[in-house]
């Protein structure tokens, strides 16, 4: 294996030799320096986070086990974006008391799990993919339960990883009848047809995949997971786990499963009408924000599914850029909960009456990313549901359309409840004003800003649509 | 040729608008005052370069500066943001940032004691920004976001003095009236770009590149003159003619230099500018449209011209004689023909537009500076001002000469144009405009007089003098309204783009001049001293002076049609309607909503092992599900 070849797997090598480097720094730091670790893993990651944008080659390795290409790149180059922020915004509950020890601890189960993210959307092989999809999954699990001290946490964690067993093990199920029909674990060298085994592979396969994604019916885990863990897990959950599920179901979608097209859209169709609706009906009536947050992203990864049912190439794009929309109108939501979390350690909707009159721009921002999330023009979630629909009408799918333009007026109304607690709400003691760290800040403002400025700045979505044009 | 910099005509002010906006009540004032000030005055500083360069080049081309695509909907129809340089931007971007340039200069003494001096400039540089951007865009659509960002500003800055209950019902005022005018133009552009199958105006002024079918008619007109009707009814409303036109007396609440700015040099003659645009179209396809705009603007122009004689608040004289010099150039507009010496016309509303800038602008800002001294709108509060103010007085008297039309001043040039173009093509509307003519003379220095003449009136305060920084800018602008009339304007601009050889009409400038002295000479012996002949004169007249002083009751009209038959006919059934079947339904929707996802709570049950049943469930009855339609 020349040097060459090396190079081609930039992003998993950059983030491998990171996980060292912070191990061996770890091991150097001081009892009272643990919190080093904090800008290290930031700068570390900033770092690998850029090296992603040089410019890359396609090719395969390891015997076709290793794709990569430009459309690969640019997802994990999303997907690590969003990590990015997700570090930024978890500097000062990392410095808590309680997690002082621990503090590389998270980092490292975070970048492990990021590898998993990039080998996954990498794979040329359903092994390569499983193993892939483990790493992406087990670390997390342990993250989830990082507060041990708190029993909700501990519960999210044993929850996910029993839940996430159950997944695998149907997935790996799947797997084994699509092996067993088909004679190959390449998907370059397997021929998916509408046989009964292999729609059976393909059912169980999804399943699994679909848990990832939170899907209905697979999608149970989701609140419970979401409320215990730690935030910034949580958002990990939301936005970067669930975003390269989706990537490598697009990207299958398109090329492996393209046969079974008839097959896979009427599966899609029910579950996303589904996702949609029932994530939007649990979302009504939460109170805690982290599990209303969890309800949103079903919601939304219902609305991912209305540009997966394409199966064309605008398709694609229309999901890929919603995902990138996502992850910062996602993460700004996040950060802000992160933020007030941190400092007032409240989390319902109704501690955040007359928000706006103490922390003014942390509310807006929070107002920013509801209404990004709602598809409120001009900002750049609309422009993302904008695509997705219009890759929906483009293959007319007409009814699912109108159902999803119902279900987006519903998630209007919860996402303006929060608005509303925030800028119109009295409250007598509202949350006093404070600072939150520089570090949150910056992911705050990044996250401000991509809202503000992904839908104006249109050459974006025509390089991702050539991207996904020239893939196909 | 590169004009790649131009866009920093448009950022700059954006940037001044960002900065001040964002950092409102950290920047201290004065500071903010310069920002923006020096961001117009780099942005003037480009539009002159951008003229001098568009200008000595031979070619009269269609110049895209910068162009990005926004939004590209299919193969053909696609919306474009761009910087489109062409004879009438050009002079609009000079027009624009030099009247921006020295009314934010003005503003920074004007506004010295106000609160809210940040937001005061933060708006006015949005204002710039947006009008700048009207003028260069590539396409309708451009043109009409940045035409309701100029409505948006415009609002802001009436109601500027937000605690004062009036300024905000001006505000209101100005915002509704436009807006229901923008909605005939929205409707307009999108039936255009239905025929047309383009927004580029570079499509769309070379109407021989079209291929419209003129067959489909409505009421007798075509659908494309209908389109063209609409959309001047959108330049109509911006522009304060009749009937669109009772926003602008009551939008003098706003600060006077934003008068000066928005409400006499640039934003009502968006109107202008825009039947101008597309003046190609206009003639080509819809001459009975170009009718519309003819008698709308000879109208208005009389119309505004009658109530002017009769207003005793500065600023509303003002506003009406804007109002009917702005249908002077409608009306010029209306009769002019395409090419060669046809075009007259269309180079004579633009060059009035370009000289009525300057002048107009003077007038308000010596208005402004006349109110600072007296504190008071009202003229019978005021005369004999020129003893206090006697550099003032010399500039208002030159504005009010340059608007009378007397040589050698600005408008005299430019009033003969449109005089000559009117003459030749119809004598009737000739008549009405030679009548403005000596009307205009007549209620600008019944102005003049009054304030600066007239009785020695008693002030509570002396009035002084104003500072340096108020008198700067009205000096750079007399000294445009003394000299801009002697550009050969046709060379840089006429309707088919080759240059128009203009020359004096001596025999129609005598008679205007003539008519203008008449009027000068009435207004002299009415009001040079206190005299009863007003009066009698006023009496004389009867009904036509009380309507004339009510405005022709074109308010009490509105709220007649609008809250006596709108409201009561028709809105309150439809709130009723709405109210118990309309909501009532949705209320049904929200509560069977509401209803499922109380009944549906029971899947979410924190038990792992349910939500293992479930999802195995899930997989079955997909697979069930298959199997059972492909048996």
């Amino acid at each position: 294996m020349s040097l060459q070849e090396l190079l081609l797997m930039r992003h998993e090598w950059t983030l491998i030799g990171s996980l060292l480097i912070l191990l061996v720094l770890e091991l150097n730091f001081t009892d009272e320096g643990k919190t080093k670790s904090i800008p290290s893993a930031a700068i570390l990651f900033a770092l690998v986070t850029l090296s992603g944008f040089l410019p890359s080659q396609s090719g395969t390795l390891f015997g076709g086990m290793y794709v990569t290409d430009p459309l690969r790149i640019l997802m994990k180059n999303i997907l690590n974006l969003g990590v990015l922020i997700v570090f930024l915004q978890s500097g000062s509950w990392l410095r808590a008391k309680n997690n002082y020890n621990r503090i590389t601890e998270f980092y490292l189960l975070m970048l492990s799990s990021v590898i998993g993210v990039s080998f996954m959307i990498s794979a040329g092989n359903f092994l390569m993919f499983y193993l892939g999809l483990e790493l992406l999954t087990i670390p997390i699990a342990a993250a989830a339960s990082y507060e041990q001290y708190k029993s909700k946490s501990a519960e999210a964690g044993i929850k996910l990883i029993l839940s996430a067993a159950f997944a695998s093990a149907l997935l790996l199920f799947g797997l084994s009848m699509l092996y067993g029909a088909t004679g190959s674990m390449y998907f370059s060298k397997m021929i998916v047809t509408a046989d009964v085994l292999h729609v059976l592979g393909f059912v169980f396969f999804f399943s699994g995949l679909a848990f990832k994604i939170s899907v209905v019916p697979f999608h149970l885990w989701t609140a419970d997971v979401y409320e215990g863990s730690p935030t910034n897990v949580t958002s990990y959950l939301s936005v970067v786990s669930k975003g390269a599920a989706i990537f490598v179901f697009v990207l299958l979608s398109v090329t492996l499963f393209e046969t079974i097209r008839q097959v896979w859209q009427p599966v899609i169709y029910g579950t996303a009408i589904f996702t949609m609706t029932i994530g939007n009906l649990f979302a009504i009536r939460q109170q805690n924000l982290k599990r209303f947050l969890a309800f949103s992203s079903i919601a939304q990864a219902g609305f991912i599914l209305l540009g997966v049912i394409g199966g064309t190439a605008l398709a694609m794009a229309s999901v890929i850029y919603f995902v990138l929309v996502y992850v910062f109108s996602n993460l700004a939501a996040f950060g802000v909960v992160i933020a007030i979390e941190q400092y007032s350690g409240k989390i319902n909707i109704n501690d955040y009456n007359g928000l706006y009159h103490t922390n003014p721009r942390l509310s807006l921002a929070m107002m920013l990313a509801l209404f990004s999330l709602a598809g409120i023009p001009p900002l750049a979630g609309f422009f993302g549901k904008f695509f997705l629909f219009t890759a929906a009408a483009e293959s007319g799918y007409y009814v699912l359309l109108f159902i999803a333009v119902a279900n987006a007026v519903v998630s209007l109304y919860y996402y303006l409840l929060v608005v509303k607690a925030m800028f119109v709400n009295k409250n007598e003691s509202p949350i006093k004003y404070f600072h939150s760290d520089y570090p949150t800040r910056i992911a705050l403002s990044a996250c401000v800003v991509g809202i503000l400025v992904i839908g104006f700045y249109s050459p974006i979505f025509e390089f991702i649509k050539q991207l996904c044009l020239s893939s196909l | 040729m590169s004009f790649q910099y131009t866009i920093w005509i448009l950022l700059l002010p954006f940037i001044a608008f960002v900065i001040n906006g964002l950092g409102s009540g950290k920047i201290p004032g004065k500071i903010s005052g310069w920002i923006a000030t020096i961001a117009i005055g780099i942005s003037t500083f480009l539009s002159y370069r951008t003229a001098f360069q568009y200008f000595t080049s031979s070619s009269r081309e269609q110049v895209i500066a910068v162009k990005t695509t926004w939004l590209r909907f299919n193969d053909t129809l696609q919306i474009d943001l761009g910087i489109l340089l062409d004879p009438i931007s050009v002079m609009m971007l000079v027009v624009i940032t030099t009247v921006s340039l020295v009314v934010f200069l003005y503003s920074q003494g004007y506004m010295k004691n106000e609160s809210g001096y940040d937001r005061y400039f933060a708006f006015l540089s949005l204002f710039s920004f947006s009008m700048l951007g009207l003028v260069v865009a590539t396409n309708l659509f451009q043109m009409y976001m940045f035409w309701e960002l100029v409505g948006i500003s415009s609002y802001l800055l009436i109601g500027f003095y937000y605690d004062k209950p009036t300024a905000v019902a001006a505000a209101k005022k100005a915002f509704i009236v436009t807006r229901f005018a923008d909605l005939g133009f929205l409707i307009g552009i999108l039936m255009v770009s239905f025929y047309a199958g383009t927004f580029d105006f570079e499509v769309l002024t070379r109407p021989e590149s079209l291929q419209f079918s003129t067959a489909a008619t409505f009421m007798g007109l075509s659908t494309i003159t209908w389109a063209l009707l609409l959309i001047f009814m959108g330049g109509a409303g911006k522009s304060a003619m009749f009937p669109l036109h009772i926003w602008l007396p009551d939008a003098m609440e706003g600060p006077t230099p934003v008068s000066a700015l928005i409400h006499a040099a640039t934003m009502v003659v968006a109107g202008v500018f825009l039947v101008a645009r597309l003046f190609p179209l206009y003639y080509a396809y819809a001459p009975t449209a170009l009718e519309v705009v003819a008698f709308i603007g000879a109208f208005t122009t009389l119309f505004a011209a009658v109530i002017a004689c009769t207003q005793y608040d500065i600023k509303r004289v003002l506003a009406f004689s804007t109002m009917s010099q702005i249908g002077y150039m409608m009306l010029a507009l209306g009769v002019s023909g395409y090419e060669g010496a046809d075009g007259l016309g269309y180079t004579a509303s633009l060059f009035h537009l370009f000289t009525h800038a300057f002048f107009k602008a003077l007038l308000f800002l010596g208005a402004g500076a006349i109110i600072h001294a007296v504190h008071t709108n009202d003229i019978r509060e005021m005369g004999g001002l020129r003893k206090h103010q006697p550099i003032t007085h010399i500039l208002f008297l030159i504005a009010c000469l340059a608007i009378a039309g007397i040589p050698p001043f600005a408008g005299f040039f430019s009033k003969d144009e449109i005089l000559s173009a009117v003459f030749a093509n119809h004598p009737i509307y000739f008549g009405i405009a030679a009548l403005v003519a000596g009307l205009t003379a007549f209620y600008m220095f019944r102005l003049y007089f009054i304030v600066f003449w007239g009785k020695a009136t008693k002030y509570d305060q002396v009035p002084h003098e104003s500072p340096a920084i108020l008198l700067i800018p009205m000096i750079l602008l007399a000294i445009g309204s003394t000299l801009a009339g002697f550009i050969p304007f046709g060379q840089f601009i006429s309707s088919d783009g080759l240059p128009l050889a203009s020359q004096i009409n001596w025999p129609i400038a005598i008679t205007s001049v003539i008519l203008a002295l008449t009027g000068i000479g009435i207004a002299w012996k009415f009001y040079k001293v206190e005299s009863t002949s007003p009066d009698k004169v006023a009496k004389s007249f009867g009904t036509l002076y009380t309507s004339a002083t009510k405005k022709f009751y074109i308010d009490e009209l509105y709220i007649l049609i609008t809250k006596g038959i709108i409201f009561r006919l028709v809105a309150k059934p439809l709130a009723w309607f709405d109210r118990n079947v309309i909501d009532a339904f949705m209320n049904l929707l929200a509560a069977t909503t509401n209803w499922i996802s109380v009944q549906i709570r029971e899947f979410q049950s924190g038990q792992v092992q349910k939500y293992a049943i479930i999802f195995i469930s899930g997989v079955l009855i997909i697979v069930l599900s298959y199997i059972y339609v492909n048996r």
